[in-house]
């Protein structure tokens, strides 16, 4: 594999969590409800699936239990926002300290674990002897990376061509004209916020039991619960954009790393390659793209007024005159 | 009113009511979860109390921890009240940290009554900078300040880590090959006065008098009322012609500010030196983070702030117990922190309900094309 087959191939697999989470904080987000925890429901994902998977010898039991402990975290947030009608962002914000706090005590000692299982790994025969796409896409994958291809054109076809999907965007964009034609506003905010926190739990869930396994304490996830909410923003609340972002970043995360294994870049000497110091420079490139990635978003989002669901991070209080 | 995003904010009756109310729960919780664990709540709460206060030198352990706590949460105040959410308290505090390093290594052949102001001030200008920057993205290009301060912390640590490993490596370290991620000490007259033969550092003084400062700004003078007014809605504020980008960046910039003056007390005054291991945490103690937390319990008050900053520097103390007494890690904080968060944030609706019995007038409508939070 040459050196940028090797990079994307690898962008592909971390990108897979970046995607689950990307497209559960897209999906809370298109009903209205912004949820900031995402690195504290992922956090509780990584460690309950790492668990429960040390525990009982059965990694799809682990993925699971991930999965209900993202999605239990997300309805203490859609209690608190949805119902209670609290400020999003410091619900969110506590429940980045929650996850975070709950899953470094119920990690402890997990770090040491031994034979915990992994996901199972595949490769679709004939498409992974293509040139460069076959390495990238579909040589010797998780299977969650193949879920993840599904999850793209299913959210797609499901947010824009299905009744359901309408339903989402009005909730989101406006509640009060959604609830007038008797679609249940507070019922389906839940719902996504808890498919948001379950997503979220499986992203953490797929870096523990299969792309990097293992429990390395609140390092485990590296903060791609908060480049998740990045992403939604940079792909302007649409799905294949999200998931074309969550492989480009998870791409850099890899050449980060290989762009120090370099000797010379077209004749002239890397310096990444002579001076290791250096590397803290690349290791800052994914958080400044970042911000670069936010800034390209809100622009967009700022020309064409659009993009962002009206309602989102607005509380919804039913019957109450002036409720957008 | 409810096209107004629901801003946290008490009611004049909740002030002291909430928080301990909130922190009475979170601590209920806190116990079921400890006794999940297998350990014996009321032992391990014991513990903590005796080990956040149980000697002279716990208290002012207790206070030392307070001391960026209370810087950290007197800066997010000011943003809060200026309608700007500043997560980045760790990387503010980290570059206002660096910056009064480079000023104390650099400028060592001065007296330490010209010394220690200028290193202070440093600190406060490079976390006001770290800052500013998250207000200008925000006020110019509608960045996410939340988002962009997250990003902005995970820099600075890197740049720390570099400059620690070489420009700023303690020579005698790279003498002997070691290579530790650390400054030399710092010179002995650089020290922050001792208050009494313990750990307890003058920079907890410093913050008080801050924290009295930060009101006075906020509700005494004509650039506090239009922080205050650009956060209460930044529509009218615009109709009244404030120009509101500008006190969106003063707000981040002086709540950045302060936590960069937190860093440099902190590194004056408790380490002495600069050093990293390879995250925020090892320096900042998560004084950043802790910090939000405390400005919450303080009823986003400068001068609430100052219990509430002792108050949570116990907790941390005692948490060190935690490990010893019942075995239950001393992140389990963390995890009191998230739920102090979640009870205080969730009784904003009573805070409310009680606020319209007491015929407040209605909120005027706010911005809702692009909503604050994700502006």
């Amino acid at each position: 594999m040459n050196f940028w087959a090797n990079i994307f191939s690898a962008g592909v697999s971390n990108g897979t969590a970046l995607l689950f989470a990307t497209m559960g904080e897209l999906l809370a987000e298109r009903a209205g409800v912004l949820n900031l925890g995402v690195e504290g429901m992922m956090l509780m994902g990584a460690v309950a699936a790492y668990g429960t998977a040390a525990a009982t010898g059965d990694a799809w039991l682990g993925l699971l239990a991930g999965m209900l402990a993202g999605g239990f975290l997300s309805l203490l947030h859609a209690v608190v926002v949805i119902s209670l009608r609290a400020d999003q962002v410091v619900s969110g914000l506590a429940l980045t300290f929650l996850g975070a706090g709950l899953a470094l005590v119920l990690g402890e000692g997990l770090a040491s674990a031994r034979g915990v299982p992994t996901l199972p790994i595949y490769s679709i025969p004939l498409l992974d002897q293509m040139p460069f796409f076959g390495p990238v896409f579909f040589d010797n994958k998780s299977v969650l990376v193949f879920v993840g291809y599904l999850l793209i054109p299913i959210l797609w076809f499901y947010i824009y061509r299905t009744r359901a999907g309408l339903h989402l965007r009005a909730v989101g964009e406006y509640p009060a004209a959604a609830d007038s034609l008797g679609i249940d506003v507070y019922a389906l905010r839940y719902f996504y916020v808890l498919a948001g926190g379950v997503l979220a739990g499986l992203a953490g869930g797929a870096i523990t039991l299969s792309i990097t396994p293992g429990w390395f304490s609140e390092f485990t996830t590296s903060g791609y619960g908060w480049i998740a909410i990045a992403l939604v923003i940079f792909a302007q609340w649409d799905p294949v954009r999200a998931a074309v972002g969550a492989y480009l970043f998870g791409s850099l995360r890899r050449f980060t790393l290989d762009a120090q294994g370099i000797q010379n870049v077209f004749g002239i000497a890397n310096p990444f390659f002579y001076d290791r110091n250096l590397q803290f420079f690349l290791e800052m490139l994914p958080y400044a793209l970042t911000i670069l990635a936010l800034l390209i978003g809100s622009r967009a989002a700022i020309r064409k007024r659009l993009g962002a669901p009206a309602a989102l991070g607005l509380p919804f209080v039913r019957g109450e005159r002036g409720t957008l | 009113m409810s096209t107004t995003r629901q801003r946290f904010d008490f009611g004049r009756y909740n002030f002291i009511l909430v928080p301990f109310i909130a922190g009475g729960l979170a601590l209920l919780v806190g116990a079921v979860i400890i006794w999940l664990l297998g350990a014996n709540p009321i032992e391990a709460y014991i513990g903590m109390v005796q080990g956040a206060l149980g000697s002279p030198n716990a208290i002012a352990d207790s206070l030392v921890k307070a001391g960026p706590l209370l810087f950290v949460g007197v800066g997010i105040c000011i943003a809060y009240r200026g309608g700007v959410i500043n997560i980045g308290g760790e990387g503010q505090i980290v570059i206002g940290a660096l910056a009064t390093t480079l000023v104390v290594l650099t400028l060592s052949g001065l007296p330490s009554l010209i010394l220690i102001p200028l290193a202070l001030a440093a600190g406060f200008v490079g976390g006001g900078f770290w800052g500013g920057i998250a207000g200008f993205l925000k006020a110019r290009f509608k960045v996410n300040e939340v988002l962009s301060t997250i990003m902005l912390n995970a820099i600075a640590v890197q740049l720390m880590t570099f400059l620690l490993n070489g420009a700023l490596m303690d020579p005698t370290s790279l003498d002997n090959s070691i290579r530790i991620p650390q400054t030399q000490r710092f010179p002995l007259w650089t020290d922050l006065p001792r208050l009494i033969p313990t750990r307890l550092h003058a920079g907890i003084l410093l913050g008080v008098l801050i924290a009295v400062l930060a009101y006075i700004l906020l509700w005494h003078t004509t650039i506090g009322y239009r922080i205050r007014a650009v956060g209460f809605n930044t529509v009218a504020s615009k109709y009244a012609g404030i120009n509101v980008g500008r006190y969106q960046i003063l707000a981040i910039t002086l709540s950045g500010a302060l936590a960069g003056l937190g860093g440099a007390v902190e590194v004056m005054g408790v380490n002495h030196r600069l050093f990293t291991d390879g995250s925020a945490t090892g320096f900042t103690g998560n004084a950043g983070f802790n910090g939000i937390v405390v400005a919450l319990f303080g009823a986003l008050h400068p001068l609430g702030v100052i219990p509430a900053s002792f108050l949570f520097g116990a907790l941390l103390t005692g948490a060190n117990t935690l490990q010893r007494t019942v075995q239950v890690p001393g992140a389990f904080v963390t995890t009191l922190d998230g739920l102090v968060v979640i009870f205080v944030v969730a009784s904003q609706i009573w805070a409310r309900r009680r606020a319209t019995r007491h015929a407040m007038p209605e909120l005027p409508p706010q911005d809702k094309i692009v909503p604050a939070s994700t502006t």
